[in-house]
């Protein structure tokens, strides 16, 4: 009995739809919609050959390729580190645990540029961590190691608190059955918890890397930010857009935008698959 | 709980280990700012702290916390209840544009600003006409923290309400309840530990914003530089004890929104979003 234009929303008792609707869109419309179009039409004031090339500029390439590549790296090794964290967290009871499993959230609530400061000092070569590692001939501040370093700190709480709820409500029958079925324990982590695991693991390494490739404050003391060689792309905006090439930095913006939506959907499509074989 | 999978074997190999990863990675940086900060002993902690540039720094991000939180619980709220009350069409999207803001980086969530009321932005000319400043002005830092802190509070009371359902709602109304009054008297204290945790991540993240801030900022000293800009500029001018002094400030902030949270987790896990449980 509904009228045509108003079909599509479904029928509710419930009162307040036009306000609450309205303020969601118009808040939405200016704070997110109305600056992102502004972000993905201005690189197109070059033209389509002035995007390409502002985009294939070598230092553009080389700021580009460290974010992604760090990134990466960083969130695959949080993966490791995170797991391991994780499953010592939940599965095992050891004096100290609830405020240990708390830490783990302190480079959420750690503001970046705190967090940058800190892992420099740390880190720089007249640092303690850093004279350390200078005895081993590795350069940590103020080189790809150091981007790394800042990443793997900003992004392990992302694995951690992906993966421990579904570590906790685990099908504890179908531990019981492997165990029946006389599978080791090796086994049966390796061939029952962890493909369980997955969807969550890929969930948490992802995060951690959308996290990292966007990621400014915690990085920009720790690389050193030289050209070429220790460049984030986001430092590389700033630099553009302190140059009042507006129209450059947006096409970095654009492009780091796209790289990452494009390898979040594909993520999600290698998950959905796992979790389909996880359940056949 | 008594788990199934507990590698008696390497359990203390993997204690040790996580340990030393949490305490190398994640608490030696926050116990250096300490050390760094009070190096020079307690006077020489608290001298640029005093500082005209230092406390301009500490109320601008209190001014910005205080416009862009309250906002961002208000449309939280309202896109909660929009999104968990009501089936429409485009609700996906809906929902996919309210989390768009962690995917992209803080410094493109800047960006935007610049491109819209910048000197050379859309609206840049205009502006200029009517005597507005935007851009390298506080208006524009708390439009940059908008978008960055937008989604905390809207994340966390979905989840929640969805789980609630509006039965209770429903029964007020029938009980001639107005809508307002069914609001305020049965959603609000339904979910209002979760509205306290989400403005506590809202409000920690808005305070300590650095990357969106730092492009629209313009990084005037006393003016336009918020605190964690502050400890930027310190750093650079390598006065260390002043930058890690300051950074105290951040620090602790951050540590008493870990405590509160997680004290809001023990408690009252069950009015929280399920997918904090733990």
């Amino acid at each position: 009995m509904s009228s045509p234009t108003a079909r599509w929303r479904q029928p509710s008792v419930l009162p307040g739809f036009p306000l609450a609707f309205g303020l969601t869109v118009t808040y939405l419309g200016f704070i997110v919609i109305l600056p992102l179009a502004a972000l993905v039409l201005k690189p197109w004031s070059l033209g389509l050959a002035g995007v390409w090339s502002a985009l294939t500029e070598p230092r553009v390439l080389a700021a580009l390729r460290l974010s992604f590549g760090t990134s990466v790296l960083a969130a695959l090794v949080d993966g490791v580190l995170g797991l391991i964290i994780a499953w010592t967290l939940v599965r095992y009871e050891f004096p100290g645990r609830r405020l240990v499993d708390a830490i783990v959230d302190l480079p959420f609530a750690l503001p970046t540029a705190v967090a940058g400061i800190a892992l420099t000092a740390l880190y720089a070569p007249t640092g303690p961590l850093g004279a350390l590692a200078a005895k081993f001939g590795l350069k940590t501040a103020y080189s790809p190691l150091g981007i790394f370093i800042a990443l793997l700190f900003i992004g392990l709480p992302f694995v951690v608190r992906a993966i421990e709820p579904v570590l906790q409500e685990f099908d504890r029958e179908v531990e019981e059955a492997a165990r029946t079925l006389g599978a080791s324990d090796f086994q049966r982590i390796r061939q029952v918890v962890l493909p369980a695991l997955a969807p969550a693991w890929i969930s948490g390494v992802t995060l951690a890397f959308a996290r990292a490739v966007g990621e400014y404050g915690s990085v920009i003391f720790i690389a050193g930010n030289m050209p070429m060689r220790t460049e984030i792309a986001p430092l590389l905006i700033v630099i553009k857009l302190e140059e009042f090439d507006y129209a450059g930095a947006a096409a970095v913006g654009v492009a780091m935008v796209v790289i990452s939506f494009g390898s979040l959907l594909a993520i999600n499509d290698l998950q959905a698959y796992l979790a389909q074989r996880g359940r056949a | 709980m008594k788990p199934l999978f507990r590698l008696p074997g390497v359990a203390p190999l993997l204690l040790v280990f996580s340990l030393a990863v949490l305490g190398l990675l994640i608490v030696l940086p926050l116990g250096v700012v300490f050390q760094q900060a009070f190096a020079q002993g307690l006077g020489a902690y608290l001298t640029p702290l005093r500082d005209p540039d230092a406390l301009a720094a500490i109320r601008l991000t209190l001014l910005v916390a205080a416009i862009s939180v309250p906002l961002n619980a208000v449309f939280g709220l309202a896109a909660a209840w929009t999104v968990t009350r009501f089936e429409f069409r485009g609700k996906t999207l809906l929902l996919a544009l309210i989390d768009l803001p962690f995917s992209i980086s803080p410094v493109v969530s800047g960006l935007v600003w610049v491109l819209l009321f910048g000197a050379q932005g859309w609206f840049g000319a205009l502006l200029q006409a009517w005597g507005v400043k935007i851009i390298f002005a506080t208006s524009g830092i708390v439009l940059a923290t908008l978008v960055v802190t937008l989604p905390f509070v809207a994340r966390e009371l979905i989840p929640l309400m969805q789980d609630q359902g509006w039965d209770e709602e429903a029964a007020a109304l029938t009980l001639g309840a107005g809508g307002f009054t069914t609001f305020f008297r049965v959603t609000l204290p339904n979910v209002k530990w979760a509205l306290v945790y989400g403005v506590l991540l809202c409000n920690a993240r808005a305070m300590g914003e650095f990357g969106a801030v730092s492009v629209v900022s313009g990084h005037i000293r006393g003016l336009t530089d918020t605190l964690p800009l502050h400890i930027e500029a310190l750093y650079n001018d390598y006065d260390f004890v002043g930058a890690f002094a300051a950074a105290t400030l951040l620090a602790s902030l951050g540590l008493v929104t870990l405590v509160v949270k997680t004290g809001l987790e023990w408690r009252f896990a069950d009015e929280l979003a399920a997918s904090r449980r733990h």
